[in-house]
């Protein structure tokens, strides 16, 4: 029974780690770009809600919104005026100025923030479940993770595949030669790609700070974990990530099972089996 | 046409004549560090211990991303592991001190070929970013290790210590010449491996891979073999490194912050796909930390904005802008049609 309870568990940790790896997974399939900061980002949606929420006193409603707004905002102007200045043929300057953008992130929410680590608390949330037999209950916030990474998922999807921005998405990343050619603005597209990734990465970030505690460091634990789920899932492939994010989940509750030191240990070893056995991941739809 | 010619030859001369000035300034400076415990305190050895450990990191992480375009942000895991194997080695198994650090390079580099195997099937930025998985992957084993401390570490015995020379100070001059030996043999050896046919075949990697593959390169054994041999001499860095502390443990071995971000700062500043351009960035990177030693993170936050602004502003570094303005080389490992 402890089995199966592990294994739902980590069903329902992997939609956050499906949260985390969707922003990532949506900029590589455009850009085949991948963000260093992509964890620090998340964590510092984590903060700003901290920040309206408990410090502000705002209503968590209006803090989502403002988290989400920001957070857009910020991905816009990022990829626009910094990151499309860097892309190109030569993968050093975007990894390079991403990660140098990690090490400022980190460092200004040590000074702003301090070391502590923090939670946002939420009340009834955090203790309320739904019980299944003995040993099996599903809390009701990692569900509405679950939920909400399905239904940020689903969205990106539609948007990808029903409307003609995503129609130009597609096009930009089958060929970003071409899209300029027919109209079509790059700069433009790449920003609102990065757009979308960050509404994602806030909605990830806003979940990372009830689910647990978090300090200003917790960012590239965050980027590896969403790394992992888009390398699982296989590239390019949205469900995919989704899929790859359950099964690191999984794999870190059922070593958390066995041991409390072996979780994270077991979702690397489950990540770095995948990539020995099929290194293209599970379900990839393009090349890396 | 006879102008031109004459001008390119002028420019030439006189840019031999810097690169003389400039060779016999490395000189002097190398030889006069060759004898800083006559000269300097106790407090300046472990500074220039310190920034050639750094200089041997830099010149392997260049060797790696500034030559085979394998970034990575994994490097710690080696610095870790010689440290991690040399602790083993010179607790558990009896090997003297001072052989037990070449003794976890070789491991080192022994354990990179199964490491690389798996790293290298991921490329690009995802190659960057598995070589960080793998890094953690080591660093939860050694917080595991409960034989060498587990979570919180372990010291090096003093009897260990001491064992390399009886007084303090002959413990720090053997340190010192350890270390000095390390930054040279870094150097040195980068560019004569740079010289030989491998190097050849790794400038041309450098400059276009579609192209060097075409002309007969096997890239991937080029890049295989400089990733197995950077780990080892990271490796080796790593075990002096921890010797110099006398203590590990897995959160300082394999810090992501200390052993890779400072030394891709240190490379990107000074000038990637150069030998002197991490030179010039671990003399950058020592003196703004000297100046900016209590700014705390503040520093941090400043040396990341400087490699962003590198990368915007000219991603060649500050040697790469020199040296392509005024055609210079210390260490010349170019080719020319004359």
């Amino acid at each position: 029974m402890v089995w199966i309870n592990a294994l739902v568990q980590g069903v329902l940790l992997g939609g956050l780690y499906a949260l985390f790896a969707a922003g990532l997974s949506l900029m590589f399939g455009v850009m085949r770009f991948v963000n260093i900061a992509h964890g620090d980002f998340i964590v510092v949606a984590a903060y700003l809600m901290l920040t309206f929420v408990v410090t502000w006193g705002l209503n968590p409603i209006i803090g989502v919104a403002l988290v989400v707004i920001l957070l857009g905002i910020a991905g816009y102007a990022n990829q626009r005026f910094v990151l499309n200045r860097v892309l190109g043929k030569d993968i050093l300057p975007p990894i390079l100025v991403t990660f140098g953008m990690s090490i400022i992130i980190q460092n200004a929410l040590l000074e702003v923030f301090s070391a502590d680590s923090q939670k946002l608390q939420t009340g009834w949330l955090d203790t309320s479940s739904i019980s299944f037999g003995h040993n099996v209950a599903i809390g009701v916030l990692p569900l509405m993770m679950f939920i909400a990474a399905v239904a940020a998922i689903g969205l990106l999807q539609l948007v990808f595949y029903r409307t003609s921005l995503g129609r130009l998405l597609r096009a930009t990343s089958d060929d970003p030669e071409i899209v300029p050619l027919m109209g079509g603005n790059n700069a433009h597209i790449f920003a609102i790609a990065t757009m979308l990734a960050s509404l994602v990465v806030a909605v990830a970030g806003i979940f990372l700070a009830m689910k647990t505690n978090f300090d200003p460091t917790a960012g590239p634990a965050r980027l590896l974990f969403a790394f992992e789920a888009v390398i699982i899932g296989g590239l390019g492939n949205i469900w995919g990530t989704l899929l790859g994010g359950i099964i690191l989940g999984v794999a870190q509750t059922i070593g958390a099972q066995i041991d409390a030191g072996y979780q994270i240990l077991a979702g690397h070893l489950a990540f770095l089996i995948v990539l020995i056995v099929r290194p293209t991941g599970l379900f990839p739809k393009m090349k890396g | 046409m006879a102008t031109i010619s004459h001008t390119a030859a002028r420019g030439q001369k006189a840019s031999a004549l810097t690169q003389k000035l400039m060779l016999a300034l490395v000189l002097i400076v190398t030889v006069a560090l060759a004898f800083a415990p006559m000269w300097a305190g106790r407090a300046d050895l472990r500074l220039l211990m310190e920034a050639f450990s750094f200089l041997a990191l830099a010149q392997m992480w260049n060797m790696l991303a500034g030559y085979t375009g394998l970034v990575s942000v994994g490097q710690q895991a080696f610095v870790g592991l010689g440290g991690y194997l040399f602790f083993a080695l010179a607790i558990f198994s009896g090997i003297p001190v001072l052989l037990a650090i070449p003794a976890a390079a070789i491991a080192t580099a022994l354990i990179a070929i199964p490491t690389g195997w798996v790293a290298f099937r991921l490329q690009g930025a995802y190659f960057a970013i598995g070589t960080w998985v793998i890094a953690e992957v080591f660093r939860l084993i050694a917080a595991q290790a409960s034989a060498l401390g587990g979570g919180s570490g372990i010291s090096l015995p003093v009897e260990l210590a001491k064992s390399i020379a009886a007084t303090r100070d002959g413990r720090d001059q053997v340190m010192y010449y350890i270390a000095f030996a390390i930054a040279v043999l870094s150097v040195v050896g980068v560019w004569g491996l740079l010289r030989s046919r491998w190097g050849l075949a790794l400038t041309a990697i450098r400059d276009s891979e579609n192209a060097a593959e075409s002309v007969g390169v096997n890239t991937r054994r080029a890049k295989f073999l400089i990733y197995v041999l950077t780990a080892g001499f990271t490796g080796l860095t790593g075990s002096f490194i921890f010797l110099q502390k006398l203590r590990i443990t897995p959160e300082a071995a394999f810090s992501v912050n200390e052993w890779t971000a400072f030394v891709i700062f240190i490379v990107v500043i000074g000038g990637i796909g150069t030998i002197e351009g991490p030179i010039l960035g671990v003399i950058i990177f020592f003196a703004l930390r000297q100046i900016a030693a209590d700014w705390g993170t503040w520093y941090l936050i400043m040396m990341g904005s400087i490699a962003i602004g590198v990368m915007l502003i000219d991603k060649r570094g500050i040697w790469g802008a020199l040296k392509s303005r005024y055609n210079l080389a210390i260490f010349p490992v170019g080719h020319r049609l004359d």
